[in-house]
């Protein structure tokens, strides 16, 4: 029988939800590596067994953790994040000049195939890529080094690499996002890269058709329709039929285009879930009504989904990396709190229930469909 | 043989219980004795100093015989207390965060 395992990164350490594929009791381990940052957990789709967590302190720099096990037990392999080169300078808040410091990794993306090939989207934004479990980390410096770096600045948060998207059918293309560059993609294995910024708009930038400078939150893909992107960008919901050539906004009828969450249904291509947040300065749900909005058209169209969720005095946010789906045969859809809950719907957002309740603050949640 | 204290959560993360007792060729430097603890626990590299620079990482101090030596050069020999083993050299995490 299909079951689903949750891999939930908090402020204080990384949790472990189990349950069948009824997905109605769940076990919950962890805290795994109590007291550190777990900024994510990931799995290997070509070996559920293996996962990959990234844990890092403000005291005691990064360490990168790896199971062999499904999450039962963790070793900690290498954490040498040395960029290539001479890292050089990217743009301080203040526009000055300001060099490239490794400070953490804030995504890990196994290969499609390989247990062992795994990338690190890291901050100061950059690519890594180990291919032996996590032990060495080799910077795949093309990005980096594409001429817009020195232009790149740091969003709120830092100025990280969030999102790492493999393409399933073509594995020289991949995607990625900084926060605040913008979109980039390969289509040669990572040696060179491309701006996919053209269609965004950003108010914070003058140029209406900036090359970078776009703080994207987001991005996902359902597999089967690699070039069909949406974005969560840090104002609008954009969408891409050309793998990033050209966006459009479907930000539609939201009660605001603001959020960092953006997923996309397991089994069907034009279903996408998105949370809307109060910006520029609270970063609270509107209302105080925690709402994920799904929309059944590829956006510009959205239902609130509200069942199960607190619609009143609700002040929690919901971060770019906390939010995933299940595979099993009613989609499931999870995204945790700053409030320290994790809450799932096992019927594709109809309803909803808190899983877990009073984790410490959730940075990010994946989900594994185990069969 | 020198004595080091690890703050908490490195002593979790090298999996050792109390205090570390290192043999360190040569005088008994900062640096000699972070090297020592390194080779012997792999996992702790960069998370006392940089793996490059070998910079200490600002969050953390380097005290032994009621002194601060964190600001010292890592080539400055330690007192000789530490050297003989009877005070230990003390990697302490500073107190801030929530």
């Amino acid at each position: 029988m299909s079951s689903a395992r949750v891999l939930v990164g908090t402020r204080k350490g990384a949790f472990v939800l189990t349950s069948d594929g009824k997905r109605k009791k769940w076990d919950v381990s962890g805290p795994h590596f109590a007291g550190w940052e777990i900024y994510h957990v990931a799995a290997s789709r070509a070996d559920p067994d293996r996962l990959y967590a990234s844990q890092s302190s403000g005291w005691f720099g990064q360490v990168i953790q790896r199971s062999n096990d499904g999450g039962k037990t963790w070793a900690p392999v290498g954490n040498k994040f040395t960029y290539d080169g001479v890292p050089g300078t990217h743009q301080w808040y203040d526009g000055t000049a300001h060099p490239w410091e490794f400070k953490r990794v804030w995504h890990l993306e196994p290969s499609l195939n390989d247990p062992d090939t795994v990338y690190a989207g890291v901050e100061d934004a950059a690519l890594f890529r180990s291919a032996d479990g996590g032990q060495n980390w080799e910077e795949l410096s093309g990005l980096r080094k594409h001429g817009s770096g020195p232009r790149w600045q740091p969003g709120a948060g830092g100025m990280c690499l969030h999102t790492i998207i493999l393409d399933p059918v073509n594995p020289n293309r991949m995607y990625i996002a900084i926060s605040a560059a913008g979109a980039f993609r390969t289509d040669d294995g990572g040696k060179s890269w491309l701006p996919i910024n053209q269609g965004l708009k950003s108010q914070y930038i003058p140029d209406p058709n900036a090359e970078v400078g776009h703080c994207v939150h987001k991005i996902a893909m359902h597999p089967s329709r690699p070039d069909v992107l949406f974005m969560q960008k840090h104002w609008d919901v954009m969408r891409s039929d050309n793998a990033g050539d050209l966006w459009h906004e479907v930000s539609g009828n939201l009660p605001t285009d603001f959020g960092f969450v953006v997923d996309v249904h397991a089994h069907e291509p034009e279903t996408v879930y998105v949370l809307p947040i109060k910006s520029d300065s609270e970063h609270y749900p509107p209302d105080g009504k925690l709402r994920v909005y799904r929309s059944r058209s590829g956006g510009n169209e959205w239902e609130a989904l509200t069942k199960g969720l607190p619609q009143e005095n609700c002040y929690v946010n919901v971060l770019r990396d906390a939010m995933a789906v299940d595979s099993l045969d009613t989609c499931g859809v999870y995204f945790g709190t700053t409030g320290g809950q994790v809450y799932a719907s096992s019927d594709a957002g109809d309803s909803w229930e808190a899983i877990v309740r009073d984790l410490p603050a959730v940075l990010s949640v994946e989900v594994q469909t185990l069969s | 043989m020198i004595r080091v204290v690890l703050p908490h959560h490195l002593r979790t993360l090298a999996q050792v219980g109390g205090e570390v007792q290192l043999q360190v060729e040569g005088d008994a430097t900062p640096r000699a004795v972070l090297d020592a603890l390194e080779a012997r626990y792999p996992v702790l590299r960069g998370t006392i100093r940089d793996q490059v620079t070998h910079q200490r990482r600002a969050f953390l101090r380097f005290f032994a015989c009621q002194e601060d030596l964190s600001h010292e050069s890592v080539d400055e020999v330690l007192p000789s207390a530490v050297a003989s083993g009877e005070e230990p050299l003390m990697i302490v995490g500073a107190i801030a965060g929530g």
